[in-house]
């Protein structure tokens, strides 16, 4: 580890950047981009009773996202970072072809979004969508300007200054070895419950809907043909293969409409359990298996299809224009009483929606992989920053595609069956009580247009997704086709999550070796086929369970781990941010710490009201500790609580709530131990009055020259063809591979 | 130019823009990189097959991770 005080800050500033003037062309430009977005803001804050077209929402949101990157962005890649041009980047320096890798910024923009977005986004503002449309927009397009995308872009910088170091490594290195080792655990956690989170959205989203299973299960054989296509028969034609799975994908999609009423059908309509059995051990399979079989052509497939139904979704909606059904803020954003989940709209607007405004996870992918790969530091703007936005878009479009269905399907559809109780009438009633209108009638005949069973206590954000999604694109392409539409969104999350499952567990088990190899070295060895084995095993295991949990949960899973998984999401941002504003002042940007100082604030006041509300609060609604009390008391009566019906059911929910609590506080804890050891090093720093020693690699001067944004600018042309000149064509910066082997 | 041709010529471009992008994003260019190296540099290239199976061995022990 080499040990030096940041140089570059002592040497002027570096050319480029900031510093200026605007043209003449650009100020009206950027004038005409703030007068939209502040009409939009002020239409979607104003308007009250009248119809309101969701555009307004996408127009507020893109002009906001243009603004920030433009600006706040820019001032902090060159005045607050210092990002310096002049510097080799790791990919330049330790150039092996493998993980470290010159690539084109906008390749790399693409695989760092493609790793970041998932289905967080696109679940969270369904969700939070129970507290109307402003609270969700103002969180998702606020939240991602100064917290989101600021975290993933300064994460990636220091990473990429320190040679592509983790995030536990650069905790531990930087802050200290108890903080180390309690981010360490804490990241560990964090990815068993979202992958369990997650399998429990696809098991919601499947159950009894043989059309879904079915689609959904011949992805595999799909992926397997397609991994042996890329292996023996035609190697390395990944778009070939891609282009036929993704032709085969369709047409799974539209066979899935083919079987319905057919004993095939009757076989594939599944309980949730078993989807639980099948899921653990599709994931146990797909973890131990070679990757170039099943993973790989699976993230072809996941990824290609998850930018084309984006791309797809925003065409959609400028095409169809739906008319927003929700309320501005609804009744349950004060009353904290809302079916969906519950709690006010203070703190659980801001965990429930945390991918799309501000993600911890994604410090992991920031730090680590992405920052092994760009070509100049001035880059992580645009991919830091600009990828974040991207996602940030992606969670606009989902909340859009929820506030623009009919709100009394909403509600029927994200009530838990304790509430609803399951049929259309009870459903029907049920929402009637809440004061929105709809029908028995009503809610069959939405069922019926989509060909599912029922729609009722579909909770878990991705069927409610689906139904919004085939709105809008049923809408704007004509000739019906909401089945295809709505099975066709089901697919796209499924497959995707499906990814992120087996990806996970994967870098579960390898977490887990890794660590355990440090006292027992033969575990930590990747090719002992047993260690493997148990490690997949355990990790699976582990997720499998809870999901379990989330799953048989008498009070409906989704609104009880949702909120876990959201807060432990949020409190791995709030570790990420902790070590960034450490960082600013361990490298004498005491002046803007801030930047990242203040969204951490703001992430650590909504987690840690959440966490003590979750733990402490005497409503048993919202308190994990009150509701096992309220339940075992009862139990102890000899009486059964609504919603649970037998004895067993009232053990589970004590079990259930037990465990969730203690999870919840031990999150909680597990950050405030980082904080409390990141202060002491603030405190020591601030006295050192400047820059104190880092685990910093000292500058090397770079010969590489690429532009710094999307599209280059005449003075970065020039600059590219002087370098041409020198040193003549194909010396920037490719093809410098070792002797080891091919690049990645 | 006639107003076809510059059609023609700024369709032509960003074809093969998209071309050239999916064929990065994918990784496939990476072989077309691998052997101008090995042009350049006067090796021997090995099989794609071997090429292909060595990438995936590599991306075998670096998972990358999916987020949520």
């Amino acid at each position: 580890m080499s040990t030096t005080v940041s140089r570059a800050d002592t040497d002027g500033p570096p050319p480029g950047g900031v510093g200026r003037r605007l043209s003449a062309r650009s100020i009206v430009i950027w004038v005409a981009v703030a007068l939209v977005g502040a009409v939009s803001w002020t239409v979607l804050a104003l308007a009250r009773g009248e119809s309101v077209s969701a555009l307004w929402i996408l127009f507020a949101a893109l002009c906001s996202y243009a603004i920030a990157y433009r600006f706040y962005a820019r001032f902090i890649a060159y005045k607050a970072l210092r990002v310096d041009d002049r510097r080799a980047t790791p990919a330049e320096r330790l150039q092996n072809g493998r993980d470290f890798d010159v690539t084109d910024r906008r390749v790399l923009f693409g695989h760092h979004f493609a790793a970041i977005a998932g289905a967080g986004p696109l679940v969270g503002p369904v969700l939070a969508a129970q507290m109307g449309y402003l609270p969700g927009t103002i969180w998702i397009v606020v939240g991602v300007i100064f917290a989101g995308a600021v975290q993933d872009m300064v994460v990636m910088f220091f990473s990429m200054r320190r040679n592509g170091k983790s995030l536990g490594q650069m905790v531990r290195e930087e802050i200290g070895i108890v903080g180390g080792i309690a981010a360490l655990i804490a990241v560990f956690a964090i990815m068993i419950l979202i992958l369990a989170v997650l399998a429990l959205i696809v098991v919601n989203a499947l159950a009894e809907s043989p059309w879904g299973v079915f689609s959904i299960a011949l992805t595999i054989p799909i992926a397997l043909f397609m991994g042996v296509y890329l292996r023996v028969l035609r190697p390395g034609r990944v778009l070939e293969a891609t282009g036929i799975g993704v032709v085969l994908l369709l047409l799974a999609i539209v066979g899935g409409g083919w079987i319905e009423g057919t004993e095939l059908a009757e076989a594939l309509t599944l309980s949730k359990e078993w989807l639980v059995l099948a899921l653990v051990v599709y994931g146990f399979v797909a973890s131990v298996l070679p990757v170039w079989l099943l993973l790989t052509p699976r993230d072809y497939l996941s990824t290609f299809m998850k930018i084309g139904v984006i791309v797809l979704l925003a065409i959609g909606l400028l095409i169809a224009r739906p008319v927003i059904q929700a309320d501005a803020i609804s009744q349950f954003a004060v009353a904290g009483t809302g079916p969906v989940f519950a709690g006010s709209l203070f703190p659980f607007v801001f965990i429930t929606i945390a991918c799309g405004a501000l993600s911890g996870f994604h410090a992991l992918i920031s730090s680590g992989t992405t920052p092994k790969m760009v070509a100049k530091e001035s880059q992580v703007r645009l991919i830091g920053y600009g990828g974040m936005l991207m996602e940030s878009f992606v969670a606009i479009s989902a909340l859009i595609a929820a506030v623009v269905i009919d709100q009394g399907l909403y509600y029927a559809m994200n009530a838990p069956a304790g509430a609803t109780g399951g049929t259309p009438e009870t459903a029907a009633a049920f929402v009637n009580g809440l004061g929105f209108d709809t029908t028995a009638q009503d809610l069959a005949a939405a069922s019926a247009a989509i060909q599912e069973e029922t729609l009722v206590s579909r909770t878990g954000g991705a069927p409610t997704l689906a139904v919004g999604i085939a709105q809008i694109l049923s809408t704007a392409f004509g000739g019906g086709g909401a089945a295809f539409w709505y099975h066709f969104a089901i697919m796209f999350e499924a497959l995707f999550i499906l990814t992120a499952v087996d990806a996970g567990t994967r870098v579960g088990r390898f977490m887990l070796q890794d660590t355990i190899g440090n006292v027992w070295k033969k575990f930590g060895d990747l090719s002992w086929r047993p260690g493997t084995i148990i490690a997949s095993a355990v990790v699976v295991g582990l997720w499998g369970s809870m999901l379990y949990i989330g799953v048989t949960d008498p009070l409906g899973g989704v609104n009880q781990l949702f909120p876990l998984f959201g807060i432990a999401n949020q409190l791995l941002a709030g570790i990420a941010l902790t070590l960034a504003t450490v960082l600013m002042i361990k490298h004498g940007k005491l002046k803007y710490a801030w930047i990242t100082a203040v969204p951490l604030a703001w992430a650590l006041t909504t987690t840690l009201t959440a966490s003590f509300q979750k733990v402490f609060s005497s409503d048993p609604r919202v308190g994990y500790f009150t509701q096992r009390q309220l339940y075992a008391d009862a139990l102890a009566n000899g009486e059964v609580l609504a919603p649970a019906q037998d004895v067993g059911q009232m053990e589970q929910v004590i079990t259930n709530s037990t465990v969730n609590g203690v999870l919840q506080a031990a999150f909680a804890l597990l950050t405030l131990v980082v904080l409390a050891n990141a202060v002491v090093v603030i405190a020591r720093a601030i006295r050192a009055r400047g820059p104190v020693p880092t685990t910093e690699e000292p500058a090397v001067p770079s010969n590489i020259v690429e532009p710094s944004g999307l599209f280059a600018t005449p003075e970065e042309k020039a600059a590219i063809a002087e370098q041409e000149r020198l040193v003549g064509a194909g010396a920037r910066g490719h093809g410098t591979f070792t002797q080891e082997g091919p690049p990645r | 130019m006639s107003a076809a041709g510059t059609v023609r010529e700024i369709t032509g471009r960003a074809w093969r823009g998209v071309c050239w992008y999916l064929r990065e994003f994918s990784g496939e260019a990476r072989w077309d990189d691998y052997l101008r190296h090995c042009a350049e540099h006067g090796h021997e290239p090995m099989s794609r097959r071997e090429f292909e199976r060595r990438r995936a061995d590599a991306i075998e022990r670096n998972p990358v991770s999916r987020c949520c």
